[in-house]
């Protein structure tokens, strides 16, 4: 947007413009008790209102108040696939926001600055164009009192909607809508402080813009984070029960389902430690009904002991994995998809269990839903890796159709002649488990159990029985493996690059292969969504490709190759396969993958 | 099965309802799966028996019993019922056993297992489950010492135990069990032991009737490697088994308390009983005002509500 924005500046006739726009890159900057998000939250939401497509990013500091904070949020009629590279506005708070942030902004874009905290660089004001609004004292002025910091939030949304010409109503009424149930008096000093906002003279810059029309969706959006979308998915996939301890960023998936499930009849148990979530969510799947626990990093690891014990004992049962960085204690409030290998391979023993990874927070709804069904219909664990860029990113989509979706798995307790938990003559290996409740007519019950096993669930150290079961409960996994769908190729499905990812970083893939292409490079992607068992048939996609580069957010390893980048090696044994990795805590941006995709290409065909 | 358990509403997990027609108890026989494993004379042979017995005095039926159990000898013991059961990791039978228990109020948990077991590696849970009240029995076979791994020093040996980790005797203080279990918050405390058959199905009856978590510190001899360790509470070996006296008043804490402190062979019955309300019912009465609200709707019509507030 920035040139249209660097026109429309220079234009100079003093005659207010409106410039056509196709989408906007707002960041917003300042400390985390300023309710920033509010302001990103209520974009996202108008977007999704106004069948735009909308993208959110989001820090948060690690301390427990204040600290700096932004909040970007991408908004557009096209489609929008990353949150974006660089801002074209940044509204400053603090010095402390306008210097670390400022060089976030394309050259020529819009820095908005409270001049009531912020002295711009005379430097600066030659590449950026400077709009200093004393924004503290205008918010008091418009609402009165001593709310030194309340409401300049919503005066600095005001401003946003009449720079972009945003739809006043509609944004009255999402205020209306935020606030309603509270003292009245608070709903009147937020819109008091909107309108100040909306309708302060804008000064030096002289140009408004608007968007063009978006297209037309083919539903009502809903507008939500990635962690949302994950809890409401568990809830339409019939889950009641489940357990979970605190760790950001997972929590606010157990909060939700804390505060929700009791009006399904379900409830959610905040317990002592990881372990006991783990051990309580196995015990209610035990008990007839796939039940849920989840965590970040560091209770992944805690829980992984447990897990080993449901993939013996062939219990079904769902693992969300809110990724975070690592090792240990980490990077509690940064992104990074460094717990592939844990999900995968975590425990001791063979252990082989599921592990998808939503690409978007759309598909944290409905991956939701087909962990579940997986978990049911393999009777095995099934891990949902996100991380902390998708949990909070805010998203707009199609709302689903719930009463199609919504699924009932209440268990069945009738009566059966006979059971064998670790029945070794079932198709493709799979054996359900059948509750207690049930009443056995044989009279011979099971026993579910973490030692190897007979049929009946009673201990055995036979070597051919070890043998026999190690086998079942892969083989359930490569029954899976083969039904699954082949991801499909974005762009043509031949050229000289295939970038593969998997998890948050779908949006930046793309656009990065949408960038390639248009300067003339032979770029392609695919993006993995499940990754273990992987979907047959991925050979034959690389077989149209010079080069295959696995971007993630993880180290490259001894071996070069990245977590999944290793994995697809050891499967395909295709030296074309590299790793493109970093580590910094931070979501890919577009530029950075094209650039470490040319340094790769340089670079050759490094190790085989 | 008590009446109370079986009167309560169904909340997590709809149940079918058992057949009307009178069943008859199960016999010995139809409870008994695999011959145990443990050593001849082992205390646990008669733990085991006294939960046969009481499967049939109580007339329970083999679908509506689930024995759970962690790691170590007595934790075994689901193998060796014919029932639902679970046999599960070293440690965290508890947390698993509450999942059965919170979800699926017509099902009665009875949980098994040692002192290493419940006191070591699991005591983060014992304390936890305690303070929550989750109904449940849970009853701790008590050796002092670590069996399966074969003698070494247990979270209730008594100083100077000689154990394979302890060669010249354990420094280290032992747990009271009846004394963790009372400051921990339970709300059914009962000491037993094995020499006394009619005293641990007595035990074991109250346990099960109570409403909330029940615990009993069965005493259970490992006659491989802690022989003649419960001797002094064996009439039979010269020892006194003395019941807790009739004057007791289970709800004094502070008495409980005392008589936990004891020195062995100390007294055997009910320690301490009280009737706070178990996590089972405050979830119950969570689950049934936020259904008030929605009474009619099905569940997808109660998502479509949060999704009408996020458009």
């Amino acid at each position: 947007m920035s040139d249209i924005i660097e026109k429309a500046l220079s234009s100079g006739d003093g005659a207010p413009k409106v410039s056509r726009i196709n989408e906007v890159v707002i960041r917003i900057a300042g400390n985390s008790q300023d309710g920033i998000q509010a302001i990103g939250g209520f974009l996202a939401r108008l977007a999704g209102r106004s069948e735009q497509e909308v993208m959110t990013f989001m820090t948060i500091p690690a301390t427990i108040s204040g600290g700096a904070s932004i909040f970007q949020v991408r908004m557009g009629s096209g489609e929008v696939l990353s949150s974006g590279d660089e801002a074209d506005v940044l509204l400053a708070f603090y010095q402390h926001s306008y210097d670390a942030h400022i060089s976030s902004l394309k050259k020529g874009g819009i820095v908005m600055f409270d001049s009531d905290h912020v002295v711009p660089n005379p430097e600066l004001e030659k590449t950026y164009h400077h709009v200093g609004i004393p924004i503290s004292s205008l918010t008091v002025e418009a609402i009165g009192g001593t709310a030194k910091d309340k409401g300049k939030n919503i005066y600095s949304l005001g401003l946003i909607a009449k720079t972009f010409d945003l739809d006043l109503p509609k944004l009255e009424k999402l205020i209306g809508e935020r606030f309603t149930g509270k003292d009245p008096s608070i709903l009147n000093n937020a819109l008091a402080a909107f309108h100040a906002g909306y309708s302060h003279s804008l000064g030096n810059l002289l140009e408004t813009f608007k968007f063009t029309d978006a297209q037309k969706k083919d539903g009502t959006q809903i507008v939500m984070n990635g962690n949302e979308a994950l809890g409401y998915g568990l809830i339409a996939a019939g889950v009641r029960f489940g357990a979970g301890y605190p760790i950001t960023p997972w929590s606010d998936i157990m909060e939700l389902l804390r505060r929700e499930l009791p009006k399904y009849g379900g409830m959610f148990i905040q317990t002592e430690d990881e372990i006991a979530a783990i051990s309580m969510a196995i015990g209610g799947s035990y008990a007839g009904r796939v039940s849920v626990t989840g965590s970040s990093g560091p209770g992944i690891s805690l829980k992984t002991e447990a897990l080993g014990w449901a993939i013996m004992a062939e219990m079904p049962l769902v693992i969300v994995d809110v990724q975070r960085g690592g090792p240990s204690t980490g990077m509690p409030t940064n992104i990074e998809q460094s717990d592939l290998n844990i999900a995968v391979n975590g425990g001791h023993g063979d252990a082989p269990r599921v592990v998808i990874a939503p690409a978007n927070v759309e598909d944290c709804f409905y991956m939701a839903i087909e962990a579940v069904n997986i978990a049911r219909k393999y009777s095995v664990p099934v891990i949902i890796l996100t991380d902390q860029g998708i949990a909070t990113r805010i998203e707009a989509f199609v709302q689903p159709n719930l009463e199609k979706v919504c699924q009932d798995i209440s268990p069945d307790f009738t009566p059966i002649a006979d059971h064998k938990p670790y029945d070794l003559s079932t198709p493709n290996s799979v054996s359900l488990h059948v509750p207690p409740g049930t009443k056995i007519n044989s009279g011979k019950y099971p026993i579910v159990t973490g030692l190897e096993h007979d049929e009946l669930g009673h201990p055995t150290g036979s070597p051919k029985l070890h043998q026999q079961m190690t086998a079942k409960r892969r083989k359930k996994l490569q029954a899976l493996g083969a039904t699954l769908p082949v991801p499909k190729i974005y762009g043509p499905s031949e050229g000289n690059v295939l970038l593969v990812g998997w998890g948050s970083t779908e949006g930046p893939i793309k656009e990065a292969v949408d960038r390639a292409r248009a300067a003339g490079d032979s770029v392609s992607s695919i993006h993995i969504k499940h990754i273990n068992p992987l979907p047959n048939g991925l050979e034959n996609i690389f077989s149209g490709f010079n080069h295959v580069f696995v971007v993630e957010m993880n180290d490259e390893g001894l071996y070069g190759f990245g977590q999944f980048g290793a994995i697809l090696r050891a499967r395909y044994c295709d030296p074309k396969i590299q790793g493109l990795n970093k580590t910094d805590g931070l979501t890919w941006k577009v530029k950075e993958i094209l650039e470490r995709t040319k340094t790769n290409l340089t670079a050759g065909i490094r190790k085989l | 099965m008590s009446e109370t358990l079986l009167a309560k509403p169904v909340t997590a997990v709809s149940t079918t309802t058992p057949p009307v027609e009178e069943r008859k108890g199960l016999t010995k026989k139809e409870i008994a799966a695999d011959h145990p494993t443990w050593c001849p004379g082992c205390g646990d042979f008669s733990v085991l028996a006294l939960y046969f017995k009481l499967i049939e005095k109580r007339k329970m039926w083999h679908e509506k019993i689930t024995t759970v159990a962690g790691i170590g000898c007595s934790s075994r013991f689901p193998y060796f019922v014919q029932a639902h059961g679970a046999h599960y990791i070293h440690g965290r039978a508890l947390p698993f056993a509450s999942g059965i228990s919170l979800s699926r109020p017509d099902l009665h948990v009875f949980v098994f297992g040692g002192d290493g077991d419940a006191f070591s590696i699991g005591g983060n849970h014992f304390n936890h489950t305690a303070r929550k009240n989750i109904k449940m029995t849970y009853c701790v076979m008590d050796n002092w010492v670590y069996g399966l791994t074969k003698k070494q020093t247990s979270p209730t040996s008594p100083l100077g135990f000689k154990s394979k980790t302890d060669q010249w005797g354990a420094v280290d203080y032992p747990i009271n069990p009846m004394k963790q279990a009372i400051a921990a918050g339970a709300t059914f405390v009962a000491r037993t032991t094995h020499t006394n058959p009619n005293h641990v199905l007595q035990m074991m009856e109250a346990a099960m009737d109570h409403d909330g978590f029940s615990f009993i510190e069965c005493l259970s001899e490992c006659v491989e490697f802690y022989e003649g360790a419960f001797d002094a509470s064996n009439p039979r070996k010269g020892g006194v088994f003395n019941e807790v006296p009739k004057s007791h008043d289970v709800t004094d804490e502070l008495a409980a308390y005392k008589l936990a402190d004891e020195p062995f062979p100390g007294s055997f019955g009910i320690f301490y009983k009280s009737n706070k309300p178990t996590k089972n019912a405050k979830e119950a009465e969570i689950i049934k005002s936020f259904q008030s609200k929605t009474a009619g709707l099905k569940d997808w019509q109660i998502l479509q509500k949060n999704f009408d507030r996020m458009k």
